[in-house]
């Protein structure tokens, strides 16, 4: 049975067409993949389906649910729709929440607002819906706070909130791609589990090809506003035919050419030993403050050439170990030696004569700029490290080849950052920590915020520097498959510690922490899914 | 580049919003009458005329004579160089040790930022009036002695909002990467923090700027603020008391030119808010 039919759905704001003659549709007990890059307008589709598009937009083309058409609805009939027959979940779980409701009331409020029930009846409901997305009575009274859940527990709230009134469709956008992988790896599968028992309808919104292939039944492509392709998951990954759906395939599997220049005999570029970071913890009544150890007892080496991968979950200490190593917090013992000095004990000169070796690229390609600042003002700043400033004409030379060297024209020079894509902001990054000639640059989430095929180009890139450059790299992440595909060695962080660290090919194929397999277990595999789907579809057919 | 086109600047002209420019047409008037005093009043201001005393608002005194027989016009045109100079600089003390201040607290943390505000809450913990009568009691009365106080009470409410924006700024990358560049605290305060809480500090200036002219009017009206015969808004409320039953205008037109000064700010203060919020921009 069909419970949503959208027919040549056209959206424009302004003159600016969003979504051109988008056609889909969803079964009950269906899960339908709708995959694109940022911009694509799969969110766009969503909240048109909700009627929540913004107030300038207009539509032409039909929606119905449930056989009933709702596009063009009054917006007091399309409220009764929301929550009762189409419930959502968003991306981020720490705003979906209000933070100063409990999570009982908070989907309680959803099934008062649609039913005639006593709030007495409505938190019964709440409870056994909690019950139902993991969060049993025991552990997660209906009084809690949002501030007091993980960000799983958060998005299973959310999925209650959602499904407290069964409705016939559910739209997912995004919501795992925040998640850690084991959390996503659990909420994915409640979201099956509810999909199979309520015989409900899933738009499963992702940019993420892996998460789709393993957990869809059917697959929709989307690009600039349009839908390129369609059909059952099993035959989309196994024979796509539009370029677009291709490619887009092609760079998600993407591993850049590397030539491994590691040179395992010279002295290696950084080296931490036994570094500890603690946190002072909040002071108990009586006795000493307890200390949060952030970082415990970790050391680890990179040769020149050489590119690691340091991967573990959110609050495992990575960005902690990253910014000691950075010198940009004290650690309580330990060193970090880059090229033999140590850069926790310097001061000063000394200090920024370590710093020309190691520099970093941060995630966020929309916060690691000054608004205010020109880029060729932003790529110079790391001149500050430097004992002799280069002259004005100099220092712009400098940077228009550096800018030139990372893919970018130099008239980017006297631009500001807000006219740049994100993936071009990520190559001025990577400008500003090449311009002194380090020998090591950590990459801390470095591709994490940008679409496969920009990822594509900017691993590509930094593939390229590194065998003409002999940089040697730390990736700092939480995504396994980025990881996979450019690093030498990889380091497993669990709790402030290295658990697991070895040749990453050797460690992808036999990981012996208990940690690293449930994390190599829970990570999507885009490969080992085509294949999966590849030898189903041969059984068929047989 | 393959790279998806990157956003046109997003930077098309939105329209002025109106309380800025209400405001600002206020604010223009009452600056350019206290300038054109500084060459031209209608009367001299310190002409006294005692056949003339009293007189209703007419062609030849359009805001009327006081019991001297002075010219109120020509005195609410020269108070209001009292007024705004003893705000303005006020606001200018006020910001020039607060920000700083506030910079210093955020950059550093620890116990020199618990320092700063504990001494912030120790002068808040004054009201404003109370500390000015304190200051003018031992300093004796005057506008010098009146800007002091006034603009005393301003540090701790330039420093909260300089520390306040500040400490959210410093967790940006940006900042850490300017911190990877080897740059001091004091050098990213500088270049990266002060630049980007400008316009935070320029819409709080414009309302500590009215807010001082009502701190100086009060100042005044207590007899500690501009001595006579220098003309003052406060003091002439003050003297107008006992005539409020015959002669109302004598208050009523220093409290307009207060009233139309501090609308005019408040407005200002509230529409450069709005242009400089592209959250309140964009609702627009």
């Amino acid at each position: 049975m069909t419970v949503l039919d959208i027919r040549d759905l056209s959206l424009s704001i302004g003159s600016t067409p969003i979504l051109k003659k988008v056609s889909l549709s969803v079964a009950s007990g269906e899960i339908l993949g709708l995959v694109g890059e940022s911009g694509s307008g799969k969110s766009m589709t969503s909240l048109a389906i909700l009627g929540l598009t913004p107030p300038r937009a207009t539509m032409t083309g039909e929606i119905s649910l449930n056989a009933q058409l709702i596009s063009g609805a009054s917006d007091a009939a399309l409220q009764k729709v929301r929550g009762r027959d189409v419930g959502i979940i968003f991306q981020e779980p720490m705003t979906a929440l209000n933070p100063v409701m409990t999570i009982g009331d908070q989907v309680a409020e959803t099934v008062r607002l649609h039913k005639k029930t006593s709030r007495k009846e409505a938190l019964a409901v709440a409870r056994a819906v909690l019950d139902r997305v993991g969060l049993p009575a025991e552990r997660f009274p209906l009084g809690r706070f949002p501030h007091e859940l993980s960000g799983g527990q958060r998005q299973r709230v959310a999925i209650a909130i959602a499904i407290a009134l069964t409705p016939k469709l559910l739209i997912a956008d995004e919501a795992t791609t925040a998640l850690d992988v084991t959390t996503q790896a659990q909420v994915l599968e409640l979201l099956k589990r509810l999909v199979r028992e309520d015989g409900m309808g899933l738009i499963l919104i992702t940019h993420d090809l892996a998460v789709v292939a393993e957990t869809a039944d059917r697959v929709a492509v989307m690009k600039d506003g349009e839908l390129v392709e369609e059909g059952d998951t099993r035959r989309i990954f196994t024979g796509m035919t539009h370029p677009y759906s291709q490619r887009l395939l092609a760079n998600a599997v993407h591993a850049p050419s590397r030539q491994a220049a590691v040179q395992h005999d010279a002295a290696p570029v950084l080296q931490v030993e036994g570094l500890v970071r603690e946190y002072a913890g909040g002071r108990p009544l009586f006795g000493k403050p307890k200390a949060f150890r952030a970082v415990d007892d970790v050391s680890l080496t990179i040769q020149p050439g050489e590119s690691v991968g340091l991967v573990g979950e959110s609050g495992c200490g990575k960005s902690t170990l990253l910014r000691a190593i950075l010198a940009l917090e004290t650690p309580q013992a330990g060193r970090v030696l880059v090229k033999g000095r140590d850069i926790t004990a310097a001061r000063g000169a000394a200090l920024k004569a370590i710093r020309r070796d190691i520099q970093v690229v941060f995630q966020d390609p929309y916060g690691s700029f000054d608004p205010r600042w020109t880029v060729a003002r932003l790529v110079a700043e790391n001149f500050h490290l430097l004992d002799t400033q280069p002259s004005p004409t100099e220092a712009r030379r400098r940077v228009d080849q550096m800018l030139e060297q990372v893919g970018l024209p130099a008239s980017a020079g006297d631009k500001y950052p807000h006219e740049f894509s994100g993936g071009q902001r990520q190559r001025i990054a990577i400008a500003r920590a090449l311009i002194t000639d380090p020998a090591v640059i950590a990459l801390d989430e470095a591709v994490s915020a940008l679409d496969v095929s920009i990822r594509a180009q900017i691993l590509d890139l930094l593939a390229d520097l590194s065998s003409r450059l002999g940089l040697a790299y730390l990736f700092v992440t939480h995504d396994l498959t980025v990881v996979r595909a450019v690093t030498d060695r990889l380091l497993v962080m669990q709790a402030g510690r290295i658990v697991e660290q070895g040749d990453t090919a050797a460690v992808f194929a036999a990981p012996s922490h208990p940690y690293t397999q449930k994390l190599l277990a829970a990570t999507p595999d885009l490969a080992r899914n085509i294949g999966a789907l590849d030898a189903a579809h041969k059984e068929t057919v047989r | 580049m393959t790279d998806a086109p990157a956003l046109p600047a997003a930077r098309s002209r939105a329209p002025w919003p109106l309380s800025l420019i209400v405001g600002g047409a206020l604010t223009a008037i009452v600056v350019v009458t206290a300038l054109i005093a500084f060459v031209w009043t209608p009367y001299e201001v310190e002409a006294v005329n005692i056949a003339a005393k009293l007189t209703a608002p007419s062609s030849a005194h359009p805001f009327g004579t006081d019991h001297f027989g002075r010219d109120v016009l020509s005195m609410i045109m020269v108070g209001a160089q009292n007024s705004l100079a003893v705000a303005l600089v006020a606001v200018g003390i006020g910001a020039g040790i607060g920000v700083p201040l506030g910079l210093t607290a955020a950059a550093r943390g620890g116990w020199v930022d618990e320092l700063v505000m504990r001494g912030n809450d120790l002068v808040f913990a004054f009201p404003a009036l109370l500390l000015a009568v304190m200051i003018t009691a031992v300093f004796g009365p005057g506008a010098i002695n009146a800007i002091i106080a006034i603009g005393l009470f301003n540090i701790p409410v330039f420093t909260r909002v300089a520390r306040g924006a500040a400490m959210g700024l410093w967790t940006r990358e940006y900042v850490l990467a300017a911190r990877t560049a080897g740059k001091s605290k004091t050098l990213i305060s500088v270049q990266h923090i002060l630049p980007n809480l400008m316009s935070l500090l320029v819409v709080q200036a414009a309302i500590q700027f009215a807010v001082g002219i009502v701190a100086e009017a009060g100042l005044s009206y207590v007899g500690l603020g501009a001595q006579p015969p220098m003309p003052s808004w406060g003091r002439m409320l003050a003297e107008a008391q006992t005539m409020i039953g015959f002669a109302p205008w004598l208050a009523i037109m220093p409290g307009l030119a207060i009233f139309v000064t501090v609308l005019g700010l408040s407005l200002s203060g509230d529409g450069l808010r709005d242009l400089f919020d592209p959250r309140v921009r964009r609702e627009r």
